[in-house]
């Protein structure tokens, strides 16, 4: 008698995942006694990517998790990639932000089940971090990267949270700078100070999460957040303290900052920089974006393969095409973010000279855009996030979660 | 012997539900509130009391404040459902049905749309205050979102129905008849109100109670949508401790200790209102 041996594997395969899980669902019972172990990963060897990578076929299918508006409404991308590949692409936009995504994927991933996408998008923040920390994420195999190794500018080869790019390829990136709406501050905003001004008190947002307002803090007292001290924390959270005993603060912001600087609640605001270009595109309204003086923080959406992903092969063609010219510009034109693509900025250019009325406008605006891509003066003021360790972590959110938390 | 074993068979499929889904997560959480370490180096049980001190201490502010808005709303409620269940339950007439649908007409709308829809409402230059502060009769920096009054009023309006609906049923069960027997005693129409149909309700009033206070002060969408700087409520606290700084222990004993105020104030309320029975009154 012959066995197939994909059969076998097949079969070894799931009485594994069986093993696994009477081995939690005796860890959920034991748990009252023996705690909840870590799973921090060790650091990846090199036959890592050729282990994962070995025998993995294409299967003309995958699911992709985004977030809100990340791509136009017709996903022209994904479309020009199923006729590129034939691969047929499910894709939803369920991430309302990292750490709410994390903590839903991250018991399936702890537990080796799928978590029904095979691509996703993910901030280079701390969830990012303990992606990469509790190994979840697959490492990624460049052979398979060509258009990634051709086209992407140079800063997004060697980013700090992920050198070398071992699990992760930039989707877009972002500046955390301020928005304001110029005919009610009646001046223009150029500082970081200005969300200190008592004129603006109960007119100013800022945003509740950890580390966006804890940057905000550390430039206002002059220190730069990668390189931050736990005592640089406490001077900027002193700082924010003031802010908010002094009334200036209208309410700590998710995203629907947005929302409350069009209704005018708030007259200027930390602000995402593509949330404001998109807002005036579709509202027609004219609210400014600025990086301030003081600084501005960039970080940058990464897409990645989870794990358990059932359709890797799939995943990693699709992350290849983002760095398609034509498709990295037509990803910028609708989300105006910066993208990692240098290369689109000529194609857009081209897209605007062909294009008439009120197209020609938006999208001539977009290569000149600081918003899409900035000047070199504009990236000498970015600083970037800084990375935690856990421990780390407890004492930051302390700090700056007293602030946010009232 | 078989039918001894009938009443055992019928208690099971509910009896392993709660057994599975409630008992079972809730030890899960209890070893958890006593659990010290952080997400990617595990947690370890270690008896770790202090996750309860320093939570209450930490929190303190935000635990008064929610059983304070806890209190506020559930009373506004009472204030609001009363004569509207009265009225249904007493001048209805044959439209009852149709009243009591139009009062939970709103709720078949999201819970979290509905409190978005107000932040429209009531923008500080939206269609409400904007023309009142044009015509200068606020001043400009009057606000009513994110601010403490906003959050009451909101969880107000969310949770209404659930004081409206067990009122209107203990008023509904009062026999007319018995108001026409006390004013037959002499009684006064405010007489028979305060003597007869008042107490007849206060079991409805009860039960709302239960239904309101709980959720009320656990409640998190109403403080994150419509609250400002100094609005948060230990649901806020309890959420971003889960979700976003994954630490489920501190998270598990804050949950602990509300549930605790929660179960004592109910009882010390129960107590108080001379209430025979709690579980009795609280099944109607």
């Amino acid at each position: 008698m012959t066995t197939d041996p994909a059969l076998l594997r097949g079969m070894t395969r799931s009485r594994r995942d069986a093993l696994r899980l009477f081995g939690f669902a005796g860890a959920g019972l034991g748990l009252a006694a023996c705690g909840v172990k870590g799973q921090k990963a060790a650091p990846p060897k090199r036959n890592d990517v050729q282990k994962y990578w070995a025998g993995k076929t294409k299967h003309g299918h995958l699911n992709f998790a985004n977030w809100t508006l990340y791509m136009d409404k017709a996903r022209t991308p994904l479309k020009e990639f199923t006729k590129a590949t034939g691969i047929t692409v499910t894709y939803r936009e369920v991430i309302p932000d990292d750490p709410q995504w994390f903590g839903k994927i991250a018991p399936q991933l702890q537990a080796g089940q799928s978590i029904g996408y095979d691509l996703m998008v993910v901030t280079n923040g701390l969830e990012f971090t303990k992606l990469t920390e509790l190994g979840y994420l697959v490492p990624l195999d460049h052979s398979k990267l060509p258009n990634f190794a051709k086209n992407a500018g140079g800063p997004y080869k060697q980013e700090s949270f992920d050198p070398g790019n071992v699990y992760s390829v930039p989707y877009a990136t972002g500046l955390t700078g301020i928005a304001y709406d110029p005919k009610k501050t009646g001046r223009e905003i150029t500082s970081i100070q200005d969300l200190w001004d008592p004129k603006f008190k109960g007119k100013v947002g800022m945003m509740s999460d950890p580390q966006e307002i804890g940057n905000f803090g550390m430039f206002a007292v002059g220190v730069d957040p990668e390189k931050s001290t736990p005592d640089d924390w406490k001077k900027a959270a002193a700082k924010l303290q003031e802010q908010k005993d002094k009334g200036i603060v209208r309410k700590y912001y998710e995203n629907d900052y947005i929302d409350a600087l069009s209704r005018g609640d708030v007259w200027l605001t930390m602000a995402w920089s593509g949330d404001i270009f998109q807002q005036n595109l579709s509202e027609g309204s004219n609210l400014k974006f600025v990086i301030p003086q003081e600084g501005a923080t960039i970080w940058t959406d990464n897409m990645m393969i989870p794990k358990t992903a059932d359709n890797p092969v799939d995943a990693i063609m699709m992350m290849d095409f983002f760095y398609r010219p034509d498709i990295a510009a037509n990803l910028a034109e609708f989300i105006n973010y910066v993208t990692p693509v240098p290369a689109a900025k000529e194609v857009i250019a081209a897209d605007a000279a062909k294009a008439t009325g009120a197209d020609k406008k938006k999208l001539s605006a977009i290569p000149t855009s600081p918003l899409v891509f900035p000047s070199d003066a504009d990236y000498a003021k970015l600083r970037h996030y800084r990375s935690l360790t856990p421990a780390e972590e407890k004492d930051y959110n302390a700090v700056f979660q007293h602030i946010t938390a009232g | 012997m078989r039918r001894r074993l009938v009443p055992y068979l019928l208690i099971l499929p509910g009896g392993l539900w709660l057994a599975i889904f409630f008992v079972v997560p809730m030890v899960v959480m209890l070893s958890f509130s006593l659990m010290e370490g952080d997400v990617v180096n595990g947690f370890a049980l270690t008896w770790h009391w202090q996750n309860y001190t320093e939570g209450i201490s930490t929190y303190a502010d935000q635990l008064v404040r929610s059983l304070l808005y806890g209190v506020l709303a559930t009373a506004a409620c009472i204030l609001l459902a009363y004569p509207a269940a009265y009225w249904i339950a007493f001048r209805g007439g044959v439209r009852k049905t149709t009243y009591l649908f139009l009062m939970l007409l709103p709720f078949f709308v999201s819970f979290v749309l509905r409190t978005f829809s107000w932040k429209f409402l009531l923008a500080d230059d939206g269609i409400v205050l904007g023309p009142l502060k044009s015509a200068g009769l606020l001043p400009q920096d009057f606000h009513v979102i994110a601010t403490g009054f906003a959050v009451v009023a909101g969880l107000t309006y969310n949770y209404l129905p659930f004081m409206v609906l067990p009122i209107y049923v203990a008023l509904e069960r009062v026999d007319p008849t018995m108001v026409e027997a006390a004013q037959d005693l002499y009684a006064g129409r405010a007489q028979a109100f305060l003597r007869v149909v008042f107490p007849l309700s206060l079991p409805g009033v009860f039960a709302g109670v239960l239904m309101t206070f709980v959720p009320v002060s656990a409640d998190y969408v109403n403080a994150t949508v419509l609250g400002g700087t100094n609005n948060t409520m230990i649901g806020n606290i309890i959420q971003n401790l889960y979700l976003v700084n994954s630490d489920y222990p501190e998270a598990a004993a804050l949950s602990f200790t509300l549930m605790a105020i929660l179960l004592v104030g109910i009882f010390l309320y129960a107590r108080a209102l001379g209430t025979e029975d709690v579980l009795e009154v609280a099944t109607r």
